[in-house]
């Protein structure tokens, strides 16, 4: 912030400070959003088929996107403090209206049908939870106590549940991590994560058993040895591998990428647009990416622990941290370290609900970043 | 609520967050080592083996289908040629859902029960990603509605490839056979690069014998596809080297003269050029449409041909075997005065009937209700009007081992070596076979049989026309041969060989036999020679079907047609030069004179008039004219 601050004194003394008083904005952020976004577009453009239909579209929904983000910025952090309750409990309705009358593809129910478009509210949760939790929390004991502790486990499970009914079980882990980030962040206690850690593990054979389907199943069993089934559902993986491999160190060129180009590589413009990146522009491209995405994570880290309230602090470094586990889950999926769950690359996956989603939160980051100094409780 | 706030402790909360956010950055740098790392690793370590990998998933090497040899008759006229039809085939490793696909194309396309059932037996049997035919010959049409939807059927193609077609259908039917998909038992026998293309392969008959040169040689083509297996783009290609053509020694004309005269009746045909061995007709009655194996044959169709009591698919010029009869009758009496066992004076009287001592049962004369032949019957007559009680004193005076190997070189008893798949070998009858195949001593009873053509002996109509040509060249060793030339180039025919010295004047003396069967006023089968323009030698024959007692006088009536005697025929001309020779069998036809004589005239008429039936009537008259001038 003070970077920030001392950047825009520089260029427009005056001009800009007025500027900055009335209009919240982040402008290290807002910078690297738009780079992150046209590589996106490049990207997209390519593992379209190289056809502007995808490319149009995913670029109305960022222009939406920024709009919706600095209309965000301009809400005050109490205002959304106090509105937590009721988006949250918002989008438990949404959720539960997806489940009676959402309408689906490939076996699963995941959108609702508004006539002028349709919306993946589960994609909404991803902030809805961070920003329930932060509420929830900031109000109580830090570190947080056993029963505020189990509270919040109840609002963070009662929508993972929603979601890995649907089924999407890509984004209900998603989902639960932003609960269990905010969670993290506020103190919670070492025994705490230690014990989440062991039920998580003793949870896998009941997941196994009762929960996950067949399909769900077979993409773990992939994970483990895909060459078993190199043409049913072994085959996406090796497909991304070969992408990724064959890309090597400075990549086919883009829109050359074979792989991508000939469609051996499914789901190329959604979830697994990393392969394309990595084939076309090789491991430079990977790491330009990566760097783009650490200097965005960095910058909210730090306007997290810059932020004057604590609920400031909790959901922007919750969201901020976030960030990185879409980031980790949905690469590691597609080079093969983690199972094929349902996970978009933030900002360049093709798909409109998640690009809304993750503007609306770096809105929020924004208004944070511009918090006035909060009235001390004085003892 | 406003009481918990009060205790909250704003330092100590950004003491524990900041802690927690130093944490957390320290995991995400530590996870996103993690991240390059596997990068680094898929894309620097083996990136070699993943390059490998992407290139052997764009490119393939596609086989370039030779196209199959066309086969000609001597007039140039086609018998076996390439077609192009359009097949709907799918890749099985690029397609979803089968039973999904094939609902979704019947949608489009019609789609018979057995096409997908047969489709599903192929898939069994099938190369990975290789097309599988599902439908054959689309319509211009389908070709179309496909066209149009292929982008929504994954792992489907209209595949436009060559396909054999007979445009003579049945005619040729047992001359050149036809070609099959590979089955089974062939994949193993084949060579899967020369075939890597080529779904089919020659089953029977020319398609078979001279499927090596036929096939030619097999091209190749690296293209880059999708992955969809449509092609992209091709890389680079060698290009196929096409079969061999062969021209044929067949006359297509006098093929279709030789069927149309067998007027529906079963029975078979072989002409031979007697210069050289060329077959000018091979003709089995009933015959069936070649085409319809070409791309599998429904069953319906199949177990039509394969049940039906005329037995269409069975080639009866080379493996039916009957008893030759009389036919045999001229090579005998040529075996016997060679062997100085009857001369040209010898005379005997022939009372309807033959009766050997020691045996109460005597051997008919096929005339004895008339009382025989009468006293003082020779050779020339025993030929002429077919005087069995001669032979059967001939027989017995010539013995058995005699006729039995003299008659070997003139082709009974032997493959032929003619250029097909599965010749019979017929029988000549010995001492030696009798004892192996019956396991029992040889009898005179069984010389008096075989001595006109009964008994053991069988023969093929092939096998007739060999003898018969080999008579009329006066011992030359004539091979019988379907093919020409492969590739314009002349196959080499060795000069025949002669056979051990007979006496000219024997050559004569049976020469001039077999002219007076059809020439002579008592001959078998005078009645041909009516407006006959050249001179024809020739000898009938009848061939019992069921065997009739000797003291029980064959009654047809008694008998339903199938039970009846095949009728046989053997005839060169013109008998001055000998150029055709032809060996006719007519099942159930009774007598050679009247059911086989009558094709054997229609068939040499119509190959030594030849001339004179085509447009160029002026030229090829006075050629014609030459001929009888010759005579």
């Amino acid at each position: 912030m003070q970077i920030n601050d001392f950047v825009r004194t520089m260029q427009n003394p005056g001009g800009a400070r007025r500027l900055s008083r009335s209009v919240n904005v982040d402008f290290i952020l807002f910078l690297l959003l738009f780079l992150l976004c046209a590589f996106g577009l490049a990207v997209l453009f390519s593992a379209g088929g190289q056809d502007l239909f995808y490319v149009k579209r995913q670029l109305m929904f960022m222009i939406v996107g920024f709009v919706l983000m600095l209309g965000v910025a301009q809400i005050s952090v109490r205002t959304m403090q106090r509105w937590a309750f009721v988006i949250y409990g918002l989008g438990l309705i949404s959720l539960l209206a997806v489940l009676l009358f959402g309408v689906g593809a490939k076996g699963a129910q995941r959108w609702l049908d508004l006539g002028f478009t349709r919306l993946q509210p589960a994609e909404m949760m991803k902030i809805c939870v961070p920003l329930m939790i932060s509420a929830y929390l900031s109000k109580r004991f830090i570190p947080p106590t056993f029963k505020h502790v189990c509270w919040s486990v109840v609002m963070i499970l009662m929508p993972t549940l929603l979601i890995v009914r649907q089924p999407d079980l890509g984004t209900a882990i998603l989902v639960f991590a932003s609960g269990f980030l905010v969670l993290f962040l506020a103190g919670l206690g070492k025994r705490y994560i230690l014990g989440t850690g062991l039920i998580s593990l003793a949870a896998i054979p009941v997941m196994w058993l009762f929960v996950l389907r067949d399909y769900q199943k077979q993409r773990i069993l992939t994970l483990l040895s895909p060459e078993d089934d190199t043409l049913g559902s072994g085959w996406n993986i090796i497909q991304s591998k070969t992408a990724i491999g064959s890309g090597g160190f400075d990549g086919k060129g883009w829109t050359e990428g074979t792989q991508s180009q000939l469609s051996f590589l499914p789901e190329s413009h959604t979830d697994f647009i990393i392969a394309v990146l990595a084939e076309e522009f090789g491991l430079i491209g990977v790491m330009a990416l990566c760097t783009l995405y650490l200097l965005i994570i960095g910058r909210c880290l730090l306007i997290a622990t810059n932020a004057q309230s604590q609920f400031g602090r909790l959901l922007a470094g919750s969201l901020g941290s976030i960030f990185f586990v879409y980031i980790f889950v949905n690469m590691g999926m597609v080079s093969g370290i983690l199972p094929v769950v349902g996970a978009p690359l933030p900002m360049i996956s093709y798909g409109g609900t998640a690009i809304l989603t993750l503007f609306i939160g770096f809105g929020m980051l924004m208004a944070i970043s511009r918090e006035p100094k909060q009235m001390r409780t004085q003892f | 609520m406003i009481e918990e706030q009060a205790f909250s402790d704003p330092a100590r909360e950004r003491q524990i967050f900041v802690g927690r956010a130093l944490l957390a950055s320290f995991l995400i740098l530590v996870f996103t080592a993690v991240l390059i790392a596997r990068y680094f690793d898929l894309q620097i370590n083996q990136h070699q083996d993943f390059v490998t990998q992407s290139d052997n998933n764009r490119v393939h090497l596609r086989p370039n289908p030779p196209a199959r040899g066309v086969i000609y008759d001597r007039n140039g006229e086609i018998l076996a040629d390439n077609q192009s039809v359009s097949n709907l085939t799918i890749i099985r490793e690029r397609s979803g859902d089968l039973d999904e696909l094939i609902e979704n194309i019947s949608a489009l396309v019609p789609l018979s029960e057995s096409d997908v059932k047969r489709f599903y037996k192929r898939l069994k049997r099938r190369r990975p990603f290789e097309q599988t035919p599902l439908k054959f010959n689309l319509s211009e049409q389908e070709q179309a509605i496909l066209a149009v939807n292929e982008h929504r059927l994954d792992g489907v193609k209209v595949s436009a490839r060559l396909s054999r077609f007979y445009p003579k259908r049945g005619l040729f039917a047992h001359v050149v056979g036809y070609v099959g998909r590979i089955n089974e038992r062939e994949i193993t026998l084949i060579d899967p690069i020369q075939y890597s293309g080529t779904d089919s392969i020659g089953k029977v008959g020319l398609e078979k014998f001279y499927e090596d040169s036929l096939l030619g040689n097999v091209g190749s083509e690296h293209v880059e596809t999708n992955a969809r297996g449509r092609v992209m783009r091709v890389l680079d290609k060698v290009d196929p080297d096409s079969g061999s053509d062969l021209v044929l020694h067949v006359d297509s004309k006098l093929q279709q003269i030789a069927f149309d005269a067998f007027a529906g009746e079963r029975g078979a045909l072989v002409a031979m050029d007697i210069k050289t061995g060329g077959v000018l007709a091979m003709v089995s009655a009933p015959s069936y449409d070649a085409n319809l194996f070409v791309s599998g044959i429904s069953q319906k169709n199949y177990s039509r041909l394969l049940n039906s009591a005329d037995n269409p698919m069975f080639n009866r010029a080379i493996q039916g075997q009957y008893p030759p009869g009389s036919t045999v009758k001229p090579l005998f009496g040529l075996i016997a005065l060679d062997s100085k066992t009857v001369s040209p004076s010898t005379k005997i009287d022939d009372p309807g009937y033959f009766k050997m001592e020691g045996i109460e049962r005597p051997w008919r004369d096929h005339n004895s209700e008339r009382g025989g032949h009468g006293k003082g019957v020779d050779l020339a007559e025993a030929i002429i009007e077919s005087c069995d009680v001669f032979f059967y004193k001939m027989g017995i005076k010539t013995g058995i081992d005699i006729l039995s190997s003299e008659s070997m070189a003139f082709g009974l008893g032997a493959k032929t070596g003619i250029d097909l798949p599965g010749e019979a070998r017929g029988i000549m009858p010995s001492r030696i076979w009798k004892k192996e195949n019956r396991g029992a001593s040889w009898f005179n009873g069984d010389t008096i049989n075989m001595s006109i053509g009964q008994g053991f002996m069988l023969s093929t109509p092939l096998q007739l026309a060999v003898m018969t040509s080999r008579i009329a060249s006066k011992g030359k060793v004539i091979e019988p041969r379907l093919v020409k030339s492969i590739d314009g180039v002349d196959l080499i025919t060795t000069e025949s060989t002669q056979l051990p010295d007979i006496d000219p004047k024997y050559w004569d003396y049976i020469h001039q036999s077999m002219k007076g069967v059809v020439h002579s006023t008592k001959g078998t089968a005078t009645s041909i020679n009516r407006g006959l323009n050249y001179t024809m030698a020739g000898k009938t024959g009848t061939a019992q079907v069921v065997s009739i007692s000797a003291d029980e006088d064959y009654d047809k009536s008694k008998l339903n047609k199938r039970q009846w005697d095949h009728a046989l025929f053997i005839a060169f001309a013109p008998f001055e030069d000998p150029q055709i020779a032809v060996g006719i069998i007519v099942e159930n036809g009774e007598h050679g004179s009247s059911a086989a004589a009558p094709i054997a005239r229609a068939v040499i008429d119509g190959y030594l008039n030849a001339d004179s039936d085509t447009t160029n009537v002026g030229n090829l008259a006075l050629q014609g004219l030459s001929v009888y001038a010759n005579q």
